[in-house]
């Protein structure tokens, strides 16, 4: 990841092409349908004659090439001034245009023989309505990651965009921890349950064994799918951070490169499940606010789900969520005690808190699940009360973030206390959206030209930071509280 | 609006269930069944009844407040700045009785703000200043 971003901008109006060697790395993908249409097939014609086909593999391979190579022949892309164009299609053109500014986040994805080519596929997201994400596939290594930096240096003054290659290490999981971890999943615990139930039961009665395993066959393959898609797809993880949000690298055979940032997090989930608690570990997932593709029903806004650490310790947790939200810690209190007849089994952990800026609640079950929800991005405050919590005199409160199943609940607070709730957390919503909202016109570095002031801090690491003169102060506040901390991270 | 479709279905529900028990079992199992079916209307219909006689809403400075539900009761307040778009739909059967439903989309998908049964009027007047006021006080992600 080198060269000034500056540079790499080609001049507008000169056509370029994706990597010569995309239509091989393009066969890539089709590998494991190949893989497993020959299992099958040799299964199958051993059974039939004895003798095993591949022409049609070959065939298919080649056909699936002469594709690659038309689609590699009719793909082009340019800069038009602040817009990325993208134009693919043979039988149907496809011609897109990305402005710059609404770029959201860039994902490098590497798929092993990409890898071994030497070549990786840029993947960018844009924030708004429209739901046109453009993919070039692919490019050179240096190649994409010069492209990011460009891609994502409006966001962010040049300065922090050039050092964000050196940002500090945030988190990190180290692959004896990870192979732990999903070892002490639910998932994994049932599947060696099930095996060693076939293996034993197949030493007294072969037939039903057997017939059992054919009838489970299914199941045992898409479990073991899921274990292996957790051990590869988080293999190597590694967080780090940079001026325009965390960026991730993690993956076996695949590596992907995303970025999560600062201002797009609606909700910080920690959950810890009950076989990792004895080792203190949790899980932390960050819902982000991505592109938005508009499904039939209108919804608006996509939200998605992501690992920000697969497995680690209550420091690494708190050390990103420190980042992340600043920190926040309100005072959690606990429901009155008569919930415990409304909800037995998770009474033990119900609590639920708020201060200025965020709402916090602890619930689940088995699992343990802590929400951070910044009280800036609440879509909606809502009270619910049910048959039983209202003979108790119980209600809970939500605080829903964009996404399906992002909120924050107070579960199962008094009746006058959720009725507080709702106003103070209305009126607390509202100030922090006003607080946003005033500080609207970021000043996106290379312009430099907005007028001085205190604005979000492009960092994520306090409330606000003070622009002055074209560049960001050591000045911060948090909270209405002055400090100081240097605008850019890392050495 | 509601128990208007609530009658219809019953009184057909009855017939049909009526009809079938006549075909089936002679003339007495078929009128105990149509009784059965229409007194399981008449019940619905009080619920439903209920129900719309529960639901509430408010418009204030900067949100709106909806409150439905008699056995679960609920109490959504939405901003207006949070607002993606704002839906009115007719059904068939609004139609017959002039009423629309006024629903309120937000990026959330569980917010659930929805305003039943409006006469056309006040639900246009509704759209008009529920769109004008999220115009006006739009907030980002």
């Amino acid at each position: 990841m080198t060269g000034a971003p500056g540079e790499s901008a080609p001049p507008e109006g000169e056509w370029l092409r994706l990597h010569p060697l995309t239509p091989i790395a393009r066969i890539g993908r089709l590998v494991p349908a190949l893989v497993l249409l020959f299992l099958v097939s040799t299964v199958h014609s051993k059974a039939e004659n004895g003798r095993v086909e591949t022409d049609y593999l070959i065939a298919f391979t080649l056909l699936s090439a002469v594709y690659g190579y038309i689609h590699w022949m009719v793909t082009r892309w340019r800069f038009e001034g602040d817009t990325l164009r993208i134009e693919t299609g043979f039988i149907r053109k496809d011609s897109r245009r990305l402005p710059l500014a609404r770029v959201q986040a860039v994902d490098i994805v590497r798929p092993l023989l990409a890898r071994l080519l030497g070549v990786s596929e840029l993947r960018i997201r844009l924030a708004g309505s429209g739901g046109t994400d453009g993919k070039l596939a692919y490019l050179s290594e240096a190649q994409a990651a010069e492209l990011r930096l460009v891609l994502l240096a409006g966001h962010i003054d040049s300065e922090a965009a050039t050092s964000s290659n050196t940002g500090l290490p945030m988190a990190s999981v180290d692959t004896a921890r990870l192979l732990a971890s999903v070892f002490l999943s639910l998932v994994t615990i049932v599947v060696i349950c099930t095996v060693a139930t076939l293996a034993v039961l197949d030493q007294f009665e072969p037939k039903t064994a057997a017939a059992v395993a054919g009838f489970l066959a299914v199941y045992l393959l898409s479990a073991a799918g899921v274990i292996w898609r957790r051990l590869s797809g988080q293999y190597n993880f590694i967080a780090v951070e940079a001026a325009e949000g965390v960026r991730i690298r993690r993956g076996l055979l695949q590596t992907i490169s995303e970025t999560v940032p600062y201002g797009r997090i609606q909700a910080v989930r920690q959950v810890e499940p009950l076989l990792w608690r004895p080792f203190g570990w949790c899980r932390l997932e960050v819902d982000v606010a991505g592109a938005t593709a508009r499904n039939q029903r209108g919804e608006g806004t996509s939200v998605v789900r992501k690992a920000l650490l697969p497995v680690g310790s209550q420091q690494d947790a708190w050390h990103l969520l420190a980042r992340l939200l600043g920190a926040p810690d309100p005072v959690r209190t606990a429901p009155p005690g008569r919930a415990r007849l409304k909800a037995p089994l998770s009474f033990h952990f119900l609590s639920a808190g708020h201060d200025g800026a965020h709402a916090v609640c602890v619930t689940g079950r088995l699992n343990r699940a802590t929400t951070w929800v910044p009280l800036e991005k609440s879509q909606s405050i809502r009270r619910v009360q049910g048959p039983l919590q209202r003979t108790l005199g119980l209600a809970t409160v939500h605080v829903d973030v964009a996404g399906k199943r992002s909120r924050a609940e107070f579960r199962d607070r008094e009746a006058a206390e959720a009725d507080q709730l709702v106003a103070e957390l209305t009126a607390l919503s509202r100030s922090a959206r006003q607080r946003g909202r005033r500080a609207t016109p970021v000043p996106s570095g290379a312009g430099g030209d907005a007028p001085s002031g205190w604005y979000p801090d492009p960092a994520g690491r306090h409330e606000q930071r003070y622009w002055h003169d074209g560049r960001w102060t050591e000045h911060v506040a948090d909270g209405g509280r002055r400090s100081a901390d240097a605008p850019t991270p890392g050495p | 609006m509601r128990r208007a479709e609530v009658a219809v279905l019953s009184v057909l529900l009855a017939a049909m269930f009526g009809l079938i028990f006549w075909a089936a079992g002679g003339a007495l199992p078929g009128v105990i069944s149509a009784v059965v079916v229409l007194a399981l209307g008449v019940l619905s219909a009080w619920f439903v009844r209920r129900r719309f006689g529960a639901w509430r809403y408010q418009e204030r400075n900067e949100d709106l407040i909806v409150a439905r539900g008699v056995m679960v009761q609920r109490l959504s307040v939405v901003p207006y700045g949070r607002m993606q778009f704002v839906e009115v739909t007719a059904g068939p059967i609004e139609r017959l009785f002039q009423l629309s439903t006024v629903k309120l989309h937000t990026a959330a998908a569980a917010s659930d703000a929805r305003i039943p049964g409006l006469e056309r009027d006040e639900a246009a007047r509704l759209r008009d200043r529920l769109t004008e006021l999220g115009e006006s006080m739009a907030a980002g992600m």
